[in-house]
């Protein structure tokens, strides 16, 4: 097992690698790379200061490692036309706000849709198991600003129950701000994560029924009904562990999905996170902010399916067992 | 010698499939509504310059006395009721909504049969030249297919511009991969099946034997992957383009259309986010319909 | 017995903790920003949002009141002979961290302006006229200034005081932007000081305890930047905020109705205008003209003018939140003169015959570029104009985009035709015609926002002889010839004048400005 999780392990470093290079290709290859990282307002021997860290005389090969040594020692990714600052402080001080709306967001997407997803694999013909399913259909079709834009509607125009927009208000927690503290934090966060649940509930709805169907015959289960186990019993822990599987893969790997898709929740509720600061850069042309962001994506991604295989790994008992032979 | 020629046997038994796939196809009443939704707004979209009362693109013709009106208003003209009110700039809506479909459904059609052609071409090839080459363009799609969509989609349109032909390259760039892996899972099970092996033995072009005999096998599959994406693609623009980095603002789609009411919702002129977004979300709800249940009927062990 | 004893007493007590408490505890302010603040730096960038947040924390020597007339502030009282200017400074004032104010800090201040690196649009043009600075004593500052300057105050008014004992640094600016932006170096002499700024989330101030002026009326003051318009008015509904700039034109109706707030709106002295490329090449965007560029011909320009309906414009697109402007000041103001008081109708008939006259009969193809966000319903605006202007055969393509993008566009002449907007922010109108319409040349600080290549020496001579005039009402005079000259000539095509509004709960009062800057320490509460 340790040998396939370094083998993953540098399989990942290859693909940040390769990511990394294709971003280079595009900032020194195509184009001038100080017009596209020097502030449109930069003084003439300001743009000379940047083409000499860019070390833009070495060959190709040394300024590629200097870009590496700059992205990934550093962390220096240039400073923001808009405000000066460095971009990834910029990035990391709105970290914590996707965090929190990805994070709830999955939780919910789990809690929901693992019950309903079992319910609807039991009794497949059901007209219950069978609406939720079509349920599932619209929650993964829909779009997801129009979603938004509707609970928007309904709850705080019509209503007026919960707010349009924003973030509620923050404490620290450590070295970041989060706003889950307090029941006006939450109130903000409300609409928002369940814009983003609705897809990802409708996609572990789906997940949940087909491991559960596909679960439901074996063995183990059919050994469990005869000795008398309760039914609860029986889906609530032997089933549940072994559909969990899939599961924890499915939503391991949607999470970097949503942190993505955050930028649509963000844009749609003025949440500032990450999302926000992305469209807001790419709109404003503050390309020193998109790199830095693309290459955050990149190696926040790959780490985070490599943790998904590790996980899966560990808790597929199959591979276990082989491993152990 | 072509190896294809039909018996009558070959016939009477391809006919009696499709009546087999219409039969499982109309078991299933919310695939059809979905498909009969489907081709009314084909219908809608085709037949638009002549159903609608206005043509919304041409600014000329907007007068901005007409702008915000509710639902049901004529216009101060008197040649036209506004059945779904107009919007900021003067636009009826139900017009808008007809044109924005057309746009809509054409960005999606387009880019999905591209990335049909690419992905389907890259997948066929992959698998049946296996080993390395398949190793490597399976890495490709992979890498890919794990980067969020509208991520690609939103770097690329930020490098190229607006444009509704940017859009659409940008769509092709995100999509060509699923069609890539779907086309190599299903040509590989082929692959190894005996018609395949009395083809090569044959020495036939490689690439008759992809067209006339792999591709055909694979189709299915690849259906169902194209209905589903039709739907990921008109979704996929609407975002794009309520963003902001979509369509351009004097020809707006369907998203963009949206993004403008959005605006309006809280003062009370809800109808111009509305209209627009119940069309949207019928039209992918309703490709989803099909597809969902498409993929029913051709994987029937695949149920995610 | 005695538990009761102990009861009564520690109630008692409770309640006294209590009530004295609620006489201590002052109230907080929330407002929500239209645009929030490219940086806390003072002198970085000369823009709305960042100046109201340092006038706030900063004071000048002299401010504007709300009808942009100078005021004293750090500066008592001033005399002016010639080009020397001599401002007695206000005594016993202290900087938030309790250090004296003096002359020393103003030259400091001043002559850290230019030295600030990257600045997108610079302070340098409000000091453009000072010569010399000197510091008679402690409390005395003498300018010299290059030639005579009536604009002077209302440019010192832009430039509010930093501590040099704060700001100083190693850099050669002393303390840097960078730094700035995290409150280091930013102590000054306003009603209220830093504490905190979480980009993209709130700005925090709180009362300054050594403030010279009347005492603040809040204990703390929240910014929070809600860009958009929907979302600003939701959080004002939501109770969740006390003021909120620009609310979206088209909730007003309803805004006014409702009880539990108050709209306040205020002339304001931004005018919106549509620029024409005026060069001679066919500019970008432009097609259909043989290689020619129409736009250089007066009959031209005339028939893109009339073909605009302004009032329709107020009407529909601002909800009456502005007003038809066929200036580029609203009369009366200084050097606005009553023959181009009220904007002319539209009238399409006569723009399609100058047209044809002109040789176009069949129009021709122009590029409207305008911001998306910048100016209220900039890009609604734009559209509307694009719409009139083809209905009288112009085929306009309108590109809308970020400010930051479309300014850099605007200024390589990347488009035929441009909308923008100009607040005269100095009261008067030698201002806005030297920005916009006097030829371009930005060495001299002349036509630095004439991105139209319009050029018209004798209007030139005009403009520059009324700035040197002392006489108010001479200058006025020259000034309402030039700018009827550059309205009769259509150099440049006014629109409309921005109503600026406030909106805020029924308790809170803002009188508003009209440089449209949102003030906390001139919000108080009703009475």
């Amino acid at each position: 097992m340790l040998s396939s999780i370094v083998r993953r392990l540098l399989q990942t470093i290859g693909v940040v690698l390769v990511m990394s290079a294709l971003v280079f290709a595009a900032l020194y290859l195509i184009g001038d790379p100080v017009s596209m990282l020097a502030s449109p307002e930069a003084t003439e021997a300001e743009r000379e200061l940047i083409r000499q860290s860019l070390g833009l005389d070495l060959p190709l090969w040394h300024q590629y490692l200097i870009f590496l040594n700059k992205a990934f020692v550093h962390l220096d990714f240039g400073n923001s036309f808009l405000t000066g600052e460095p971009a990834m402080r910029l990035i990391f001080e709105r970290m914590p706000a996707t965090l929190e709306l990805a994070t709830a967001a999955m939780l919910l997407a789990v809690l929901i849709g693992v019950p309903l997803g079992i319910y609807a694999g039991l009794k497949p013909e059901n007209f219950g198991a069978r609406s939720v399913m079509t349920g599932s259909v619209l929650g993964f079709s829909l779009p997801n600003f129009w979603v938004g834009l509707m609970l928007i509607m309904v709850f705080a125009v019509f209503l007026h129950w919960l707010p349009a927009g924003g973030r509620g208000p923050v404490e620290a927690f450590g070295p970041i701000q989060l706003s889950v503290f307090s029941w006006e934090g939450w109130r903000s966060l409300m609409l928002p994560v369940a814009t983003i649940a609705t897809a990802k509930c409708a996609l572990i709805i789906r997940v949940a029924r087909a491991a559960t169907r596909e679960c439901l015959p074996l063995d183990y289960i059919k050994f469990a009904r005869a000795r008398g186990l309760s039914e609860t019993r029986v889906l609530g822990v032997h089933l549940l562990k072994n559909i969990l599987i899939p599961i924890v893969t499915i939503a391991g790997l949607e999470y970097g999905q949503v942190f993505a898709f955050a930028v649509v929740t963000e844009t749609v509720f003025s949440w500032p996170g990450i999302g926000k600061l992305l469209i807001d850069s790419i709109i404003t042309l503050d390309r020193p902010v998109v790199v830095a962001y693309l290459m955050l994506t990149v190696v926040f991604l790959s780490l985070l399916n490599l943790l998904v295989d590790i996980i899966y790994t560990i808790l597929d008992p199959r591979v276990q067992s082989k491993a152990g032979a | 010698m072509d190896i294809a020629l039909e018996s009558p046997a070959v016939r009477a038994k391809r006919e009696s499939m499709l009546r087999v796939f219409a039969e499982q196809f109309l078991s299933s009443k919310l695939a059809v509504l979905g498909l009969i939704l489907l081709v009314l707004f084909l219908c809608l979209a085709i037949l638009a310059p002549w159903i609608a009362p206005q043509n919304p693109f041409d600014i000329g013709t907007l007068k901005i006395m007409d702008s915000k009106l509710p639902p049901g208003s004529a216009s101060s003209s008197g040649a036209m009721t506004h059945w779904l009110g107009t919007d900021g700039q003067a636009r009826d809506v139900f017009s808008a909504i007809l044109y924005g479909l057309r746009i809509s459904l054409v960005v999606g059609l387009v880019s999905v049969s591209l990335a049909f052609a690419i992905g389907a071409t890259v997948g066929l090839v992959s698998a049946y030249f296996g080993g390395r080459t398949d190793a490597l363009l399976m890495r490709i799609v992979d890498i890919q297919l794990s980067f969020p969509a509208i991520l690609v989609a939103l770097v690329l349109l930020a490098v190229l511009g607006k444009g509704v032909d940017k859009v659409i390259y940008a769509l092709v760039a995100v999509q060509w991969a699923y069609f890539a892996r779907a086309a190599r899972g299903a040509a590989i099970v082929e692959r190894n099946k005996e018609y395949v092996q009395a083809a090569r033995c044959m020495s036939l072009s490689w690439q008759r034997i992809l067209w006339r005999h792999l591709f055909p096998n694979c189709i299915p599959p690849l259906m169902v992957i194209a209905t589903i994406d039709l739907a990921h693609a008109i979704a996929l623009e609407a975002t794009l383009s309520f963003l902001g980095v979509g369509v351009p603002v004097t020809e707006p789609s369907l998203g963009m259309l949206i993004s403008n009411g959005f605006e309006f919702m809280m003062s009370g002129a809800y109808w111009i986010a509305f209209f627009p977004g119940i069309a949207l979300a019928l039209v992918v709800v309703a490709i989803n319909l099909v597809g969902d249940h498409l993929r029913d009927i051709f994987n029937p062990r695949n149920e995610i | 017995m005695k538990s009761l004893r102990k009861t009564i007493l520690l109630s008692a007590i409770a309640v006294g903790f209590l009530s004295a408490g609620g006489m201590a505890q002052a109230r907080d302010l929330t407002i929500a920003l239209a645009t929030e603040p490219s940086s806390m730096d003072p002198q970085f960038h000369s823009l709305t949002p960042n100046i109201q947040l340092s006038e706030t924390i900063f004071d000048p020597l002299v401010r504007t009141d709300a009808t942009a007339r100078p005021i004293p502030s750090l500066a008592e009282s001033w005399t002016v002979d010639g080009n020397v200017w001599l401002f007695k400074l206000r005594p016993n004032v202290k900087f938030s961290d309790g250090s004296p104010f003096t002359a020393d800090d103003v030259i400091f201040t001043y002559a850290r302006v230019p030295k600030v690196p990257n600045s997108p649009s610079s302070f340098t043009l409000y000091l453009q006229s000072i010569e010399k600075l000197e510091a008679v004593d402690p409390l005395t500052l003498k300018i010299t200034t290059k030639g005579p300057s009536p604009v002077l105050l209302a440019n010192l008014s832009i430039v509010p005081i930093l501590s040099k004992k704060a700001a100083s640094g190693p850099a050669p600016e002393g303390k840097t932007t960078v730094e700035m932006n995290r409150g280091d170096g930013l102590i000054g002499t306003g009603a209220y000081k830093f504490v905190s700024w979480r980009r993209g989330a709130e700005i925090v101030l709180d009362r300054n305890p050594h403030y010279w002026g009347t005492k603040p009326a809040w204990d703390k003051v929240t910014y929070r930047p809600i860009s958009n318009p929907a979302a600003r008015v939701a959080a004002l509904l939501a109770g969740d905020i006390d003021v909120i700039e620009n609310p979206p034109t088209d909730d007003l109706a309803r805004l006014d109705k409702d009880k539990k707030l108050y709209i306040q709106k205020t002339p304001s002295l931004r005018v919106v205008y549509v620029a024409l490329n005026q060069s001679k090449e066919v500019p970008p965007g432009m097609s259909g003209t043989d290689g020619k560029n129409p736009l250089t011909d007066k009959r031209v320009r005339e028939a893109l003018s009339l073909a605009i309906d302004r009032s329709a414009i107020v009407a529909r697109i601002m909800d009456g939140v502005a007003q038809p402007a066929a200036n580029l000041l609203a009369y009366p103001g200084f050097g606005a003169s009553k023959k181009y008081s009220t904007a002319a109708a539209a009238d399409t008939a006569k723009a399609k015959e100058l047209l044809a006259a002109a040789g176009y009969p069949k129009g021709f193809t122009v590029s409207l570029g305008s911001p998306a966000g910048r100016y209220v319903n900039d890009q609604r605006i734009a559209q509307t104009v694009a719409a009139m202007w083809a209905s009288i055969g112009i085929k306009t393509n309108v590109e809308t985009m970020a400010p930051p993008v479309f300014f850099k566009k605007r200024d390589s002449y990347s488009f035929s035709t441009y909308l923008a907007g100009w607040a005269a922010a100095t009261g008067e109108m030698a201002q806005p015609l030297t920005a916009l319409v006097v030829s371009h040349d930005p060495a001299q600080g002349l036509g630095t926002t004439n991105w139209s290549h319009y050029s018209n020496p004798e209007l030139d001579r005009l403009v520059v002889d009324a700035s040197k005039t002392q006489d108010d009402g001479r200058r006025a005079e020259m000034l309402q010839r030039a700018a009827n000259m550059a309205m009769a000539d259509y150099a440049i095509l006014p629109l409309q004048f921005e109503l600026s509004v406030w909106a805020m709960k029924q308790d809170v009062r803002y009188g508003g400005r009209s440089d449209q800057l949102t003030l906390a320490q001139d919000i108080t509460l009703a009475k």
